[in-house]
């Protein structure tokens, strides 16, 4: 089947960008319209993006809308796309949170407004190319690309501190990415080495290790999956590669903090999921006890340390560290139930805490603070902000029937049921906390912010939620409810991905072959 | 059986709580609010009735009622329906939840009246009826869990619900966060139970068969029963389940060392009081813990730490009880004891009697909390029971309908508490099962007995305090006066609306007569006639027995875990007729006699606890209490020194700001120093081999991040200018 269905997804943002350029460019053009373009584009791309999820389901694991022509023919790159079960719904993700971080930029942002859109849709582009690129290079142009507009939006449109944070972001992140090029580099010449043609191209790289062409050497893979997963684990981020997040999440803008934890994060745990599992699968294994080990003290550790800040962005953001420390035990349970509730945490990590820093941006708006201690008593003045902060909240504390409970369950049954590590009930049980920790410091928030009785004459004043700030908040509302109460459709459409990676996974050697022994529990879970 | 009516039980008062949160907000209707909020939670309980009491209803039948809706959560093994099962003991849960909840729905329409917030009052309740039958009807631990956490929520948000109370919000987070910390338990538990029936080869969380899927339960009790030695907590076995399942239990049922989100959840209205924090939420503990019954037979270490957390717990807080001045404190603490009695009944095997307190407390309690509530609403919102004081006079209705509670809750023959806590205390004399060592349950009787006499003495002195003496709210009013917008003459006290004294009517009834359904033969065998207890009888198949329990009558006992064989209920059998086989015997003679003066002595410390109550506080309302009890032990200090703070502190001074700030930053900054240094040398590096072109480009790289980092403060810079 031959669509141009992900490349047009990649381009509409684009070609809203120029369009937006364009009109600035015109005589008479008005810096209020700026917004309706981007917002145009950005629900035009969401809109195309449904039809991905035509098709999807039925125990298909292949990619789908695939498009693969030569890119650079010298070095043998290529431009290879395509959708599976696992970047499907990341994809949809992605158009989803772009035209609500538009609209949440509609009043806050006032200045550059020109250059603030473009950067947003241009950011939009990239990130929807990292989730749908099979070519190691491509991906890793997007995966770059992205950085770039969002560093500015840090930078430029950031709160107080918002250089040092940008440049932290950056550093970070730019580093941990350029040890991958240097891995995939090297793939790329064990891949011609093995073969004699060098090649970027995901598909064919898996299919020389599943066909056993292509052998990299235990040391090789060693030092390539340190490489891919430092990149990967800096943009998840693992502990103790997480000190970027707070300074940038919290200085972001309001929109660049939704994208931030709704999209940006999720590159790394695709990453780790698409790549380091289907290009590394020993190491991943060997690694495994590391990164689960790694994986619970962010666990713990985001929880304990976003319990005690006094900003309630910086709270937000430090409660990711915690929730992405889930998706990160669930992936490397390497149990069906695990590693699907892991991809289920990242779509509902990314409504939740999306829609809490939307909650945020809202009341900064108004008061100019984001500390705790200048709010409390807001459920008088804001009876609707009120009830739907609480109820975002407790989708992040993983309240059954909302989205955070099925997908934190499931990476705990998986992780219970794992063979990855030894002793896989006590890291359940260590991570267990952190679904208590997480209602300690988020209601804890809430009845110092929302409830109470201390109010300043300022919070007594405040209004309520406008239309638009109700249209922002909706859906990501109606999403939570759903994924919490009918998973079944996200569940279903990525089971046979995720099924294909992980059979993979514990056991890469070609079905018939022998020593399958080994592998980790593979009996579990039929 | 299956049958759509049963999702009707739920979703009627989900649609309430909807109705009234969408449409009741913009209404301001109070009579339109409480019409939708009691008439939603109405049809449950007629649907309720319905399916328990007909014919081929749940109370008679021998397979649940079912109610599949659709397939929650499903992946590989995994399964967890959204699924209702109505059997006996969710039938018969299901009905006085809904009842009770009928009822003080109808009582809060008049205590509420006048309050803001009336309309999300309603939706709260509503939804936590919807929770709190999810939580009952569920036909899976998963969905139970569900409705754990649902009532959880509703108990936090009605626990806040006053949001001019500076204690409100404080007291539903405790609560929430108390509740968390046995939830975990809790979730860990399913985990745990799913692992062990995959293992078994049926992997299952379900309660009951259903297609494709079969009963965890019945998977668990054909398993070996676990060793009594305390490695068995950590084995990963059954017992590690029940254990995990029953920390889950005391947050919900505030037993030691979780209880002390109850007292603070007072906060609260007092409907809430009555219906979340007496008579159903709290109980849930009790309910999952007879639910899983197979679990904990199986468990018999387990079963032993339920008895004596249970019984500690019952002595424990009846002690604090004894010195509170706070009227709804006082019935917190009681709240706490009584839920001790019911883990104590559940520890040594009583689950049918455990079960059956929980209803007669439901009575009682939901009558002696709607008391207090007409009792602080006719005082115009006054909780001091210092400040009270000869309110018989004034409040006739209330303090008649509370006096029956009050005998109730004592234990004096024929009101409900009677029968349910001599059954307690006599199954807990005899008991004999592996979990209980010998001389442990003569022990935990004698606690139980001690606590019973407290009981009477702290609800004796509540009554007196409350209803009798000298009337100390004029002489205390007077120095309130000038605060308070409304004289002098406006504070006498008055008797409540009849929408409020009509359920305390309903419910003193119940408290006086609800008892009968149960009891016990020992004592129906004196009037002879029809010598059958039906609560137990009813109930007992569905609860797995502990083996020994029956040792009295000499048989060998037959285990029969969730599939009894019919039985003629509602006929009239004779005495002869039951049968050893469906787990009820005829006690022997001696067994016969033993109760007897079993019931007789607790009768006569009912009395002893009355009269030394009555002889205590009747003229000396005021006397004062050990301080010691007055101030809860100290337990809330204590879990802030010891638990609250130091976590605190490590985590803001330690984590935070020396760790991240401190170590990660500042090991970054000074690693971005010298790699720009670094990046100078890496220039005169000449390579010719291909291989290293990697480490040139990451070189490189370097360098040009070292540049950006100096140079890109200064672009932003510019372009933020």
């Amino acid at each position: 089947m031959q669509s141009h269905l992900l490349t047009i997804l990649i381009l509409l943002p684009v070609i809203g960008a120029g369009t937006t350029v364009i009109y600035s460019l015109t005589p008479g053009a008005r810096e209020s319209h700026l917004r309706w373009i981007a917002l145009a584009f950005t629900t035009l791309s969401f809109l195309v993006s449904l039809l991905l999820i035509q098709g999807a389901g039925g125990g298909l694991a292949a990619f789908r809308f695939a498009e693969n022509y030569s890119w650079i023919t010298a070095i043998g790159a290529r431009y290879h796309l395509g959708v599976d079960g696992i970047s499907l719904w990341l994809v949809l993700l992605t158009t989803l949170l772009m035209p609500i971080a538009i609209l949440s930029s509609w009043t806050a942002i006032a200045q550059r407004q020109l250059t603030y859109f473009v950067l947003m849709l241009l950011l939009e582009s990239a990130m929807i190319g990292v989730f749908v690129s099979l070519d190691l290079l491509l991906f890793y142009l997007f995966f770059e690309a992205s950085l770039v507009p969002m560093f500015f939006l840090i930078g430029v449109w950031g709160g107080e501190r918002r250089i040092y944070a940008a440049v932290k972001f950056f550093i970070y992140t730019a580093v941990g990415s350029l040890l991958m090029l240097v891995g995939i580099i090297a793939l790329y010449f064990i891949h011609q080495t093995a073969t004699g043609i060098g090649t970027f191209d995901y598909v064919v790289l898996t299919e020389t290790l599943r066909t056993n062409v292509m052998a990299i050497s235990p040391r090789a893979e060693f030092w390539l999956f340190l490489a891919f997963a430092l990149a990967f684990c800096i943009k998840v981020p693992l502990w103790p590669l997480h000190t970027w997040l707070p300074d940038a999440h919290t200085e972001a803008p309001t929109a660049g903090s939704v994208i931030l934890a709704g999209v940006l994060l999720k590159m790394g745990t695709y990453g780790l999921l698409r790549f380091n599992f289907g290009l590394f699968p020993n190491a991943s294994r060997q690694f495994a006890p590391l990164m689960i080990t790694l994986a619970v003290i962010g666990i713990i550790y985001g929880a304990l340390v976003a319990m005690v800040q006094p900003d309630v962005k910086r709270l937000v953001a430090y409660s990711s560290v915690s929730h992405m420390g889930f998706v990160v035990l669930g992936l490397f349970s390497f149990t069906e139930q695990g590693m699907q509730g892991a991809l289920y945490q990242m779509l509902s990590h990314g409504v939740s805490t999306g829609a809490l820093f939307l909650f945020v941006g809202m009341i900064y708006e108004r008061r100019h603070t984001r500390m705790i201690s200048d709010f409390g008593g807001l459920a008088r003045p804001m009876p609707w902000f009120s009830a739907l902060f609480v109820i975002a909240s407790l989708s992040s504390i993983g309240l059954p029937f909302l989205n955070g409970f099925v997908g934190e369950f499931l990476i705990m049954l998986g992780s219970w049921t794992s063979s990855a590590v030894q002793h896989a009930w006590i890291v359940t049980m260590l991570a267990g906390t952190g679904v208590i920790w997480a209602a300690v410091y988020m209601l804890w928030m809430l009845q110092r912010v929302v409830f109470g009785t201390k109010t300043s004459e300022a919070n007594a004043k405040l209004s309520d939620l406008n239309l638009r700030e109700f249209a922002l908040v909706l859906p990501l509302m109606v999403l939570m409810l759903f994924m919490g109460v009918y998973p079944g459709p996200f569940l279903s459409r990525t089971r046979a991905s995720i099924e294909a990676t992980r059979r993979f996974l514990v056991n890469p050697r070609p079905a018939g072959a022998p020593d399958v022994a080994k592998g980790p529990r593979d009996n579990q879970s039929r | 059986m299956q049958t759509n009516l049963l999702s009707l039980i739920i979703f009627a008062p989900l649609a309430g709580a909807l109705i009234n949160w969408l449409i009741g907000r913009r209404v301001r209707n109070e009579r339109f609010i409480g019409v939708v909020a009691c008439a939603s939670v109405g049809v449950s309980t007629i649907v309720a009735l319905y399916l328990t009491l007909r014919s081929d209803g749940a109370l008679r039948a021998t397979q649940p009622v079912m109610d599949h809706l659709w397939t929650w959560v499903q992946v590989g093994a995994f399964r967890a329906d959204f699924g209702l099962a109505m059997d006996r003991l969710s039938g018969i849960y299901a009905l006085f939840v809904t009842f009770v909840g009928f009822l003080i729905h109808v009582f809060a329409t008049g205590y509420m009246h006048g309050d803001r917030g009336y309309y999300r009052f309603f939706a709260y309740l509503n939804l936590f009826m919807f929770a709190m039958l999810t939580l009952v009807l569920a036909d899976n631990l998963l969905l139970m869990f569900v409705g754990w956490e649902g009532v959880g929520l509703c108990s936090y948000l009605l626990i806040g619900f006053y949001l001019d109370k500076e204690e409100a919000a404080p007291a539903a987070k405790k609560a929430f966060i108390a509740n968390r910390v046995g939830d975990w338990g809790f979730v860990l538990g399913i985990l745990l139970l799913f692992w062990l029936t995959s293992h078994a080869g049926k992997p299952s969380i379900s309660f009951f068969d259903k297609t494709g899927v079969t009963s965890a339960l019945a998977t668990v009790a054909s398993l070996p029963m676990d060793g009594f030695t305390w490695h068995a907590i950590f084995a990963g076995g059954l017992t590690s389940v029940a254990i995990l399942l029953f920390i889950g239990a005391t947050g919900k049922s505030a037993q030691i060392p979780l209880f002390v989100w109850l007292p603070d959840a007072m906060a609260g209205p007092t409907p809430v009081s009555a219906l979340i924090h007496a008579a159903t939420m709290v109980t849930a503990g009790v309910y999952m813990v007879v639910r899983c019954s197979a679990i904990f037979t199986h468990a018999p270490f387990a079963m032993f730490i339920v008895a004596i957390i249970g019984a500690a717990t019952a002595l424990f807080a009846a002690t604090i009880g004894l010195a509170q001045n706070d009227i709804k404190k006082v019935l917190a603490y009681s709240t706490i004891s009584q839920l001790g009695y019911m883990f104590m009944a559940c520890g040594v095997g009583a689950f049918v009697a455990a079960i059956f307190h929980v209803m007669m407390h439901a009575f009682f309690k939901a009558q002696l909390f709607l008391g207090s509530g007409s009792v602080i609403h006719g005082m115009h919102h006054e909780q001091d029971m210092r400040r009270m004081g000869g309110l018989r006079k004034y409040m006739p209705v209330t303090w008649l309908t509370m006096c029956a509670g009050w005998l109730a809750i004592c234990g004096i023959p024929i009101w409900a508490g009677f029968f349910s806590k001599d059954e307690i205390l006599w199954k807990t004399w005899s008991a004999g099962s592996p979990g209980i060592p010998p001389g442990l349950n003569k022990a935990l009787w004698f606690i139980g007995a001690v606590t019973a006499l407290l009981t009477a003495i702290y609800m004796t002195r509540l009554m007196v305090m409350t209803f009798w003496g000298g009337e100390r709210f004029r002489a205390e009013h007077v120095e309130h006066v000038d605060e308070h917008d409304h004289g002098h003459l406006a504070h006498t006290p008055h008797e409540s609306p009849l929408s409020m004294t009509i359920p305390l009517i309903v419910l003193a009834l119940l408290s006086t007569v609800g008892g009968l359904v149960g009891v016990p033969y020992a004592l129906s065998s004196l009037t002879g006639g029809h010598p059958e207890n039906y609560f137990e009888r009813t109930l007992q198949p569905v609860v797995s027995e502990v083996p020994g329990q029956s040792a009295g009558s000499g048989e060998a006992t037959t285990l029969h875990w969730l599939s009894p064989p019919p039985q003629p209920v509602d006929g009239k059998p004779a005495v002869t007729v039951v049968k050893a086989d469906h787990g009820e015997t005829i006690p022997s003679a001696e067994e016969i006699s033993q109760e007897r003066i079993f019931t007789l002595i607790s009768v006569l410390i009912a009395l002893t606890g009355i009269s030394i109550g009555w002889f205590m506080f009747k003229n000396q309302p005021l006397r004062r209490l050990p301080r010691l009890l007055e101030n809860r032990y100290y337990v809330d200090e204590i879990y802030d020194a010891t638990i609250i703070r130091p976590i605190l502190v490590i985590s803001r001074e330690g984590l935070w700001k020396v760790f991240d700030i401190g170590v990660i930053d500042g090991l970054l900054h000074s690693l971005g120093r010298t790699v720009v240094n670094f990046g100078q040398t890496l220039r005169y590096m000449q390579i010719g081999f291909v291989r290293v072109y990697a480490a040139i480009i990451l070189a490189g790289a370097i360098v040009i991040i070292g540049y950006f980092a100096y140079n890109g403060v200064h672009v932003l810079q510019f372009l933020t200018r």
